[in-house]
């Protein structure tokens, strides 16, 4: 069953074209990487499989539901996880819990049933009471994730997910991500840590708006004569004309 | 939904060091301190007088100018330029020039002239200080006629007696014509500015986009955002009438249903022009800089200070699209006259004319897509 579909898709600002024509296709539960330097379009991309921007042409689904016509029905089907830290860092981490789960309709005693679970799992449970801007940020990101993965969407979007969070706790970051795979949510994520590239069922790299390289991390490497992701990235990021940002 | 929203606002608002304090603080300074410091009335009139005549007459005048405690006798010249310069050097505002002969020609020809000289460049200093002054010079002359008529009925005069009769606010307290105006300043700001504010604060953390990626429609968001401030607002509005009453013994002469329903009204529209701002605001420091400019000019033309109708037509007519201005009458009315709804059908439709467009361009102007 494809989760996300992509037909052409393309984004225009004025004169510049940032996102040009993509095609592709993701498989639920499948851990699909999405890559490219930055300014190459893939936060434009994304926002516009979220719903939060309208393609200029070409077509697209999400989890079903067509990205121009039906973007609030998507909304319902997926959770979100941005650069910018998205909790809220005046409220408790219990408290950040039970608003997004509400939001999301999950009913009130479903909610502490969830919420101890999500601790517990990521033994959290000393910190329940705590305010998040006082929790270190890699654990803000954690936290950040199971929020948002908590009402059960069939696709969670992850813009850059540990940018700036340690090898360890980045580590930790993947296997959450690889439970949730399991239980059959789709992943699509961003990254700019080849080593996290390598996690990833397939990958897709990004170029100036365009998809240069879509393959398993495997495939890639042999197609382009490289030991390493790294190597990947670098021979086809150097033809990028576009200034990054 | 709307439930956990409303809760995450009101925690948000309890924990921010800042908030609960100024919405406490707030109505009590401004009602407090502005009434006293923000006032009309001219006291303590520095008055120079130039006394030629130096007569019995000259001098009962002189005592019943400064008797009326409007004026403080600051300096006594010989002629007209003496007198001058003490203006000049600030001593004095008025100057009163009783010519010599006053009190022969006051008795032989039964009247005489006085000069009444005002430093404008304060001009309601100025004019009112030369406004009291010609009133107690008139009820000098007044006293006068009565007693010769008493001394002999032959001469009589036919005198117009004009007795004015100050309505609705009768000792006219400057303070009693603020309190029900400031009370709307009050709510423009905690339910205009305040929500508007607190949208755009989200944009610029960040968690508006993630409130933007969920089913959240945009009409309950809205709603979780202005609801907290109407009630806060309401609450506020209830710490003033106590204020009012407490400090200034001011009670409304209408029914407080009456203002509360128009306070809903007004808060309505107030909060929609806010959320209008906050849309098209990208930054907390602009959404500022745009309210205070509205608010400037809202608060210049709304009539909190000078009447509207002495203000130019053109300008006028821009106070025509000033909520502020119609609430401010409502308030003003109903606190001093006792007007009921059916008299305020006017400020009715424009207030309710205000909150169905706000709302209308704020909800067609909110964006959760880019």
């Amino acid at each position: 069953m494809k989760v996300i579909e992509a037909k052409n898709l393309v984004k225009r600002f004025g004169t510049f074209t940032a996102v040009d024509h993509i095609s592709f296709e993701v498989e639920k539960g499948e851990i699909f990487g999405f890559l490219g330097a930055n300014g190459a379009g893939k936060t434009t991309a994304m926002r516009m499989f979220c719903g939060l921007s309208k393609p200029t042409s070409g077509e697209g689904s999400v989890a079903g539901f067509d990205i121009k016509k039906h973007p609030e029905d998507i909304k319902k089907n997926i959770g979100y996880m941005s650069q910018k830290f998205s909790l809220y860092n005046d409220l408790k981490v219990w408290e950040n819990i039970r608003l997004f789960a509400g939001i999301y309709g999950v009913s009130e005693n479903q909610i502490s049933i969830k919420t101890t679970e999500l601790l517990q799992r990521l033994n959290f449970e000393q910190e329940r009471e705590t305010l998040v801007k006082d929790l270190p940020l890699g654990w803000k990101q954690k936290l950040s994730f199971s929020v948002s993965i908590l009402h059960h969407p069939k696709v969670v979007f992850l813009d850059e997910p540990t940018g700036g969070v340690d090898p360890v706790t980045r580590r930790q970051f993947w296997e959450l991500i690889y439970e949730a795979a399991a239980d059959g949510i789709t992943i699509f994520v961003t990254t700019h840590y080849m080593d996290e590239a390598e996690y990833c069922n397939r990958i897709s790299i990004m170029v100036d708006g365009k998809i240069e390289a879509l393959d398993t991390p495997k495939n890639l490497k042999q197609e382009f004569n490289a030991s390493n992701m790294d190597e990947v990235f670098q021979q086809l990021a150097r033809k990028a004309t576009r200034k990054s940002d | 939904m709307l439930k956990y929203l409303l809760e995450k606002e009101f925690k948000q608002i309890i924990r921010n060091s800042f908030m609960p304090k100024i919405i406490l603080i707030f109505p009590v300074m401004v009602l407090l301190v502005f009434p006293w410091a923000a006032n009309f009335e001219i006291k303590n009139i520095n008055l120079s007088v130039i006394d030629n005549d130096h007569s019995v007459y000259s001098n009962q005048l002189v005592q019943k100018v400064i008797s009326s405690g409007y004026f403080r006798l600051t300096d006594v010249s010989a002629n007209y330029k003496d007198a001058l310069q003490s203006i000049e050097t600030d001593k004095a505002d008025l100057i009163l020039e009783i010519p010599a002969n006053f009190e022969r020609d006051l008795v032989r020809e039964q009247h005489s002239k006085l000069l009444i000289s005002a430093n404008t460049v304060n001009g309601t200093k100025g004019g009112l200080g030369s406004a009291y002054l010609s009133g107690i010079v008139a009820d000098f002359s007044s006293q006068v006629r009565a007693k010769w008529i008493q001394v002999s009925s032959a001469t009589s005069i036919p005198i117009i007696n004009t007795v004015t009769q100050f309505r609705f606010n009768p000792q006219l307290s400057y303070k009693i014509f603020m309190v029900p105006a400031l009370m709307v300043m009050l709510l423009t700001m905690l339910c205009g500015f305040l929500p508007a504010l607190n949208i755009v604060g989200e944009k610029e953390a960040g968690t508006m986009e993630q409130i933007n990626v969920t089913p959240i429609t945009r009409f309950t968001f809205i709603i979780s955002k202005l609801l907290p401030y109407w009630i806060i607002g309401f609450i506020v509005l209830s710490i003033s009438f106590v204020i009012a009453y407490l400090i200034y013994g001011l009670r409304p002469e209408g029914h407080l249903s009456t203002i509360y329903f128009f306070a809903a009204i007004y808060i309505l529209g107030v909060s929609g022009l806010g959320l209008v701002i906050s849309n098209y605001s990208d930054t907390m420091q602009q959404a500022m800089f745009v309210m205070y400019f509205f608010m400037l000019i809202l608060i210049l033309m709304s009539g909190l200070f000078t009447p509207v109708i002495s203000m130019p037509q053109w300008a006028q007519y821009i106070t025509t699209v000033n909520p502020l201005k119609y609430f401010m009458q409502v308030m003003r009315l109903v606190y001093l006259k006792g007007s009921d709804i059916s008299q305020l059908t006017t400020e009715l439709t424009a207030l309710g004319s205000f909150a169905i467009v706000f709302n209308l361009w704020a909800v067609l102007s909110y964006k959760k897509t880019v």
